[in-house]
């Protein structure tokens, strides 16, 4: 049985390779029109914040997507975990701090997590996204949607061990 | 108001303690400290990389779609941008009164930004300062540190924070990249529904803000740090109601110099330009405004909480206006002048924004569909707002084509720059003995910083973080101390001269 998934994509559409994120997502928005056995939620925003965490909270399965300047190209995939964050973050949160603030304010472990970082190169504002982007885009949506069509927690830890 | 942050005759003579990034602050920003012979403090330097690119990524747009691109230029305030875009754009209509109901929309959108922005910035970004002290280990200085010790604060923080975002959604249709705002107008009417949504849980978030300011209140009432920290006198700007009222979405320019005396009042802020003007130095992106009647010397001055709080003579809400009463005599009626009082004055803004979206859904005109008015077209657009972290400005001339030419944007913490040197030359020179950097010092420059809550950059935020490097440098350009503290919240081995 499929579980509800969360796809928590983050990224501004005028900075370049920040639009990593939000256009995986809008491709997904239209790609799960056609799969309506998929119980999918999308939530996009800027960047992470404390608000996500119980976004994140009335999930089954999360998928943290965002554009990554330390991805190895095209993208990793990885499991990730509530973490105490000690990065001294800005107005941001990484997505093990917003795990673990979905821990502290729910007082229950949150759902399991992956980050997909699909590898950015150039954030300036104004900027198309990068023509290597566009090619590690293409790339890390055909993983996603891999992701979709196996929804499961086990298939989503082999995918992420492959990488 | 003779600032000491230019005064050496011979600024390369004197030694550079180099901080970079500043944590928990947007963007990038980095600490030069120049001390001389004596290692005092002489001069304070906050480098940020600023907006950069601004006017260019409006240039060349049509102005109706500027509203809505704006957003863009930070993913810390995208409505506040959008709203002071909308407003100049609506100058461009000829559209000087909105409808009612059009007014009301913005201004509960606006209450909605307000009532987030100051929610993450105490419970996020503040709180752990104010909790647990300058000096506590990096770890709990954190919201992770703050959650673990008080859940049901932290989950108050999350919860008006996800209110803010609810407020903005019902408006603009949806959390981000929305098009509420239009020229003349608002785009999307309320729903009874969506209000009636709204208006389940308003009475918790205003408990809970009234919460919070005494929380804040007790806090730093038992602060050895509070009286004393970062004290130092300046003039104060904000929009002000023509009753004098605090108005966080329209009014005139009100300036105050540091005893309260009136700079300039009820300023029609579409000629800003006559009253303030920005300065260029070589060693910053970012520009210096300062009042042109003080001159760029004396002009400099404050934005945000504390000034819209120093500035007004009422708030026109009742628990709020108890809690302004109650800050400004702690100031015995002056000028507050306190660095961390700009905690306290936010979050009264923080209850003032609660108790104004409460009576702008119990308005009969918030769910009226009267959205769109017009009038004579124009080719110049001013619109001015009290963001979150103070006055922002846009100002736009657009051609015969209706194509923007000219864009000039001051943002808060731009209004706020001399203020924040200010702060770290006033903290440095209490806390850095001259001998060493200490993971004190830094945390005291940042909690100094973080009280403005700038805002430095921009919404690119890819996964990965920057270190916290700081550096002694002497006069011969030497680095005989340096200091990393690394992602993880630690200090990084190396501690001492390369």
């Amino acid at each position: 049985m499929n579980g509800r998934v969360l796809l928590l994509g983050c990224g501004n559409p005028s900075r370049g390779d920040d639009a990593l994120g939000p256009t995986l997502l809008t491709r997904a928005g239209a790609w799960l029109i056609g799969r309506p056995d998929l119980d999918v939620r999308i939530v996009e925003d800027f960047q992470l914040q404390v608000e996500h965490a119980l976004d994140v909270a009335d999930a089954d399965l999360v998928l943290f997507i965002d554009a990554d300047a330390s991805a190895s190209a095209p993208f990793c995939l990885r499991r990730t975990w509530p973490s105490r964050d000690n990065s001294f973050t800005t107005h941001e949160l990484s997505p093990e701090a917003v795990l673990h603030v979905a821990r502290q304010v729910t007082r229950r472990d949150p759902p399991p997590a992956w980050v997909l970082g699909v590898r950015g190169e150039q954030f300036e504002l104004g900027a198309p996204m990068s023509v290597a982007a566009h090619g590690h885009l293409e790339v890390a949506w055909d993983e996603l949607l891999e992701l979709l069509d196996d929804p499961r927690a086990s298939a989503w830890d082999a995918r992420a061990a492959g990488w | 108001m003779t600032h000491l942050l230019e005064t050496a005759a011979h600024p390369r003579a004197l030694r550079r303690v180099a901080i970079e990034p500043l944590t928990r602050v947007e963007g990038h920003g980095k600490v030069t400290l120049l001390l001389d012979d004596q290692n005092r403090v002489h001069q304070a330097r906050l480098h940020i990389v600023e907006f950069r690119g601004f006017e260019k990524f409006i240039q060349g747009r049509p102005y109706w779609e500027v509203p809505v691109l704006v957003q863009r230029l930070c993913g810390i305030c995208p409505v506040s941008h959008h709203l002071a875009a909308g407003k100049a754009v609506d100058m461009l209509v000829g559209a000087r009164t909105l409808t009612p109901t059009a007014e009301k929309l913005r201004r509960l959108m606006h209450m909605g930004q307000l009532l987030q922005s100051h929610a993450l910035h105490f419970f996020h970004l503040a709180s752990p300062d104010l909790l647990f002290g300058f000096d506590s280990e990096p770890a709990r200085r954190n919201i992770v540190g703050v959650i673990a010790e008080h859940p049901d604060l932290a989950l108050q923080g999350v919860k008006l924070r996800k209110y803010g975002q609810e407020v903005i959604k019902a408006i603009a249709g949806k959390r981000i990249h929305g098009t509420a705002c239009i020229p003349g107008g608002m785009n999307k009417a309320l729903s009874e529904a969506e209000r009636d949504a709204l208006r389940r849980d308003i009475g918790q978030m205003v408990a809970w803000s009234q919460g919070a300011v005494a929380l804040c209140r007790r806090v730093l009432d038992a602060s050895p740090h509070a009286p004393i920290f970062g004290v130092f006198p300046s003039n104060f700007m904000s929009l002000i109601r023509a009753d004098g009222a605090l108005d966080f979405y329209d009014g005139g320019l009100r300036a105050r110099d540091a005893q309260g005396t009136l700079i300039f009042d009820h300023a029609d802020y579409t000629h800003y330009n006559r009253h303030i003007h920005e300065e260029v130095k070589s060693w910053s992106y970012m520009k210096f405004p300062f009042i042109i009647a003080l001159g760029d010397e004396d002009g400099w001055y404050r934005v945000g909480p504390l000034a819209r709080m120093n500035n007004a003579d009422f708030l026109d809400t009742p628990l709020a206006e108890e809690e302004r009463r109650a800050f400004r005599a702690a100031a015995n009626g002056g000028m507050q002048h306190a660095t961390l009082a700009y905690h306290w004055a936010r979050l009264i803004e923080m209850l003032h924004a609660a108790e104004g979206i409460e009576r702008l859904l119990d308005d009969p005109d918030i769910t009226g569909t009267d959205l769109v008015t017009k009038g004579e077209r124009a080719l110049e657009g001013v619109g001015v707002i009290e963001a979150p972290r103070g006055t922002l400005f846009h100002h736009y001339k657009v051609d015969e084509n209706d194509v923007v030419v000219r864009a000039n944007l001051i943002v808060s913490t731009t209004n706020n720059n001399q203020a924040m040197n200010e702060a770290v030359r006033t903290v440095a020179a209490s806390y850095l003995d001259g001998q060493r950097l200490t993971e004190g010092l830094l945390n005291h420059i940042e909690v100094a910083v973080r009280a403005f809550d700038p805002c430095l950059s921009c919404a690119t935020h890819a996964l990965g973080r920057m270190p916290l490097q700081v550096e002694l440098v002497d006069a011969g350009g030497q680095v005989i101390d340096r200091m990393v503290r690394g992602a993880d919240g630690v200090i990084a081995e190396g501690r001492g001269a390369p």
